[in-house]
């Protein structure tokens, strides 16, 4: 695609083809503005792509294969430990890395803060994502995902702290697609749609702290479940909650700045001016957000810890294993932030952010997986549920690629009204800086 | 217009929050306050008295309609076998909902330990179920109903004796798997599992748990050489209705010494609390925060952000 722009073709950006006057179709919309030759051949041309392409190949029919012969074909089945990959990483990882969207949406709509604006929708995205596909391993994992709905509409277990999860989650997913369908509303030209959605943005940004308080937290409180199997310095009897909601914050808030410095690096052609100009600030603020989250964090780790008296623990293996965590995921990426936002360097923000997600992502498997049954064995999940796990992530990519491209996240529609237009085509077309597609091609021959 | 949302909003979120948490409290409040039922069943399990002969388990294959075992009831190789490096010994699943291990303590004769449902008073299985499919009978039995498990496995998390299975290998129809006490074919009618009916060494004793417990410090009081000084399941994680008397200490023989005598369920109460908190005082907090915001940008409200106005005219013509 880089190639392509480098060349002089613009993919779509606004409501109507700049070299014909007309609006695009629905389907020049989804090829970009390409022709469908140009659109494969950048798509093969993508390395990343012959990755993605190779995952599927070998993921895919294993997911067939759980389907058909049952979750013990493709795992370890094991009874003492219940929850494996799909859970500890694909909902208990997932879930909090996509708080991305409430706290970016919560500093925006109820903070004001709309210096941060443009890289709101892409934390409302990657919370959006984030928590569908946390939605996606759980239907992989549960043993008759068909009866998801189950707790919703036909069996309730209110006293249950899966049944609020569940109500959250699903309540919270919607929430977020109506935060960013306002985006899909603009691509599609539905502007009643987005006009209701402004309406509500308020409501929809405070039920989306509850929710996201509770139902972060509750997955914390998830493991109070299990107080003798999960180690005692990664369990809290009173503040398991509040430890995973705050790290959270962090998480969330770390995840838009990975997600971003990988847009910049490998989709800049996509991003707009506003985008790319701010988005050095934009990681400078957010890291700042972060760095409060973590000393936060860090703190009532430590006031765990002490309340109920795990002291001893950090002098055994599992203590070692308890700092190093604490080091590399919160002490490391505080330093770094700290040095960052003193300095002002944006590059150093985004390795602080990178080593914050690894120690979220580290927490929760030790939680749910690896600390979990100290006192038992410890259990390597079989093979085939790591490839499920990646394939599963590896729709998530494409899936996040796929909106990307296409909707007005990384830059703003235009939407020029005709008139407006008119006297900017006249411009645009005796300077003939626009490539029409078929000669980008020729030139490429050539 | 911002205003009527906030208004419809917080009418709505108050009904809500009244609605999914009102159930949650009263349950959990309720379960604070449960001693049990005054005549429900239990059974009493004498370590010394059992002799290894694996019959127990066999009744409870038939009775329940289990698939064939790998080994027959009679091969007693079956102590031998270790699971997970030497770490484990066997346990429930989906194919046996007991089992027996062998427990061999230096300088003494081997000591057997059936494993099966231990019946808790304030089952964890149950408080973490999230579509209600257990239920504690009156009897005495922890029941489920496999018709709505979805099969989540969180029973399997908060059960602290490691007790429910899980049938992976179903690919349609996987549900949770436990002892049930016999209930359906046996209990309801006043009659003893079957497990306890075929023991040819009475190491398994039928009766209303307040009972067995009398019999338990008895023997205990009688023959102090014999026992430790515990009944097993009395107190622990708010007592369970099969109880174990055992001649070496609990943790030989593969039990948690020391589970604690709260309930699983005490542990999240807590955070069950937390819960309406939220529900009630977020809403006027942030839409708080959110006015103050707000009202401190004064004039600049429509200026900061060119994007939105521009939006907004787009969207108006």
């Amino acid at each position: 695609m880089k190639s392509l722009v480098e060349l002089g073709v613009k993919p779509v950006d606004s409501l109507i083809n700049e070299r014909n006057d007309k609006r695009w179709s629905l389907m020049e919309k989804l090829f970009l503005g390409l022709s469908p030759g140009q659109y494969l051949g950048q798509a093969l041309r993508n390395p990343f792509n012959w990755i993605l392409g190779l995952i599927f190949a070998v993921g895919l029919p294993l997911i067939l294969y759980r389907f058909i012969f049952g979750l013990g074909a493709i795992t370890h089945a094991s009874n003492d430990y219940p929850w494996g990959l799909f859970l500890g990483f694909g909902l208990f990882c997932m879930v909090p890395l996509s708080a991305s969207g409430f706290m970016l949406g919560t500093t925006v709509e109820i903070f004001g803060r709309h210096d941060f604006h443009p890289i709101e929708r892409l934390a409302l995205l990657n919370g959006l994502l984030g928590y569908f596909f946390a939605v996606v391993y759980l239907m992989v994992d549960l043993g008759q995902p068909w009866r998801l709905p189950y707790p919703m509409f036909w069996s309730f277990g209110p006293a249950a702290v899966l049944f609020l999860v569940a109500w959250h989650v699903a309540t919270y997913l919607s929430v977020q697609i109506a935060e960013v369908s306002v985006a899909f509303f603009e691509w599609m030209d539905w502007l009643g749609g987005k006009r209701f959605i402004r309406r509500i943005t308020i409501g929809l940004t405070v039920s989306g702290i509850i929710l996201s308080t509770l139902h972060q937290g509750a997955l914390g409180a998830l493991f109070n479940y299990a107080p003798g199997k999960v180690h005692p310095l990664w369990y809290s009897a009173s503040f398991q909650w509040i430890h995973f909601f705050v790290s959270a914050i962090p998480a969330g808030l770390c995840m838009v700045i990975v997600v971003s410095t990988i847009i910049k690096k490998t989709m800049a052609w996509r991003c707009d001016d506003g985008f790319l100009d701010s988005l050095d600030r934009c990681t400078l603020g957010i890291a700042k957000g972060a760095a409060m989250g973590l000393i936060t964090y860090l703190v009532i780790k430590f006031i765990g810890v002490a309340h109920d008296n795990e002291w001893a623990y950090l002098a055994t293996g599992w203590g070692a294993w308890f700092l190093f965590e604490m080091f590399v995921g919160v002490l490391l990426p505080l330093v770094l932030f700290a040095y960052a936002i003193r300095h002002q360097v944006a590059s150093l923000a985004r390795w602080g952010a990178a080593f914050t997600v690894l120690g979220i992502v580290l927490n929760r498997l030790n939680t749910a997986l690896i600390t979990f049954n100290w006192k038992l064995y410890q259990e390597i999940p079989h093979i085939f549920e790591f490839i499920v796990a990646l394939t599963v992530f590896a729709i998530y990519i494409t899936t996040y690629r796929f909106i990307l491209y296409r909707l007005p996240i990384l830059y703003s529609w235009k939407e020029q009204p005709q008139e407006a237009l008119a006297p900017e085509a006249v411009k645009a077309a005796p300077a003939s800086t626009t490539v029409s597609p078929a000669n980008a091609v020729y030139r490429k021959i050539d | 217009m911002s205003g009527i949302s906030r208004r419809k909003f917080l009418a709505a979120s108050v009904a809500v929050g009244a609605a999914t948490t009102l159930g949650g409290t009263k349950k959990a409040l309720a379960a604070g306050s449960f001693s049990g039922y005054p005549n429900s069943m239990g059974v009493l399990v004498d370590l010394t008295r059992c002799i290894g002969c694996r019959s127990c388990e066999a009744a409870c294959n038939k009775e329940q309609k289990l698939p064939d075992p790998n080994l027959p009831f009679d091969d007693m190789s079956v102590f031998d076998q270790t699971f997970h490096h030497g770490t484990q010994k066997r346990r429930t699943d989906e194919s046996a909902y007991t089992v027996v291990n062998r427990y061999t303590p230096e300088g003494s004769e081997p000591i057997y330990r059936k494993v099966q449902c231990n019946h808790c008073a304030e089952p964890a299985c149950l408080s973490s179920c999230f579509v209600n499919a257990y239920t504690k009978t009156k009897e005495g039995a922890v029941i489920y109903d496999g018709s709505v498990c979805v099969g989540c496995r969180n029973c399997m998390i908060a059960c602290p004796f490691n007790v429910p299975a899980y049938s992976y290998s179903s690919a349609f129809g996987a549900v949770v798997k436990k002892c049930i006490f016999c209930h359906e074919t046996r209990l309801k009618d006043g009659l003893p599992p079957a497990c306890v009916e075929i023991c040819p060494q009475e190491a398994l004793t039928f009766g209303k748990r307040k009972d067995l417990l009398k019999i338990g410090h008895q023997r205990i009081q009688t023959h102090p050489g014999r026992y430790i000084d515990r009944v097993y399941g009395e107190k622990e994680l708010g007592g369970t209705h099969w109880m174990y008397l055992s001649p070496i200490p609990v943790e030989e023989v593969g039990f948690d010494p020391r589970p604690g005598n709260e309930p699983i369920i005490s542990h999240v109460k807590e955070f069950l609390g937390v819960v309406p908190m939220v529900l009630a005082i977020w809403p006027a907090l942030f839409t708080g925060f959110h006015l103050l915001a707000k009202n401190q940008e004064g004039h600049g409200d429509h200026e900061h952000d060119t994007e939105h106005q521009h939006d907004e005219e787009g969207g108006q013509q």
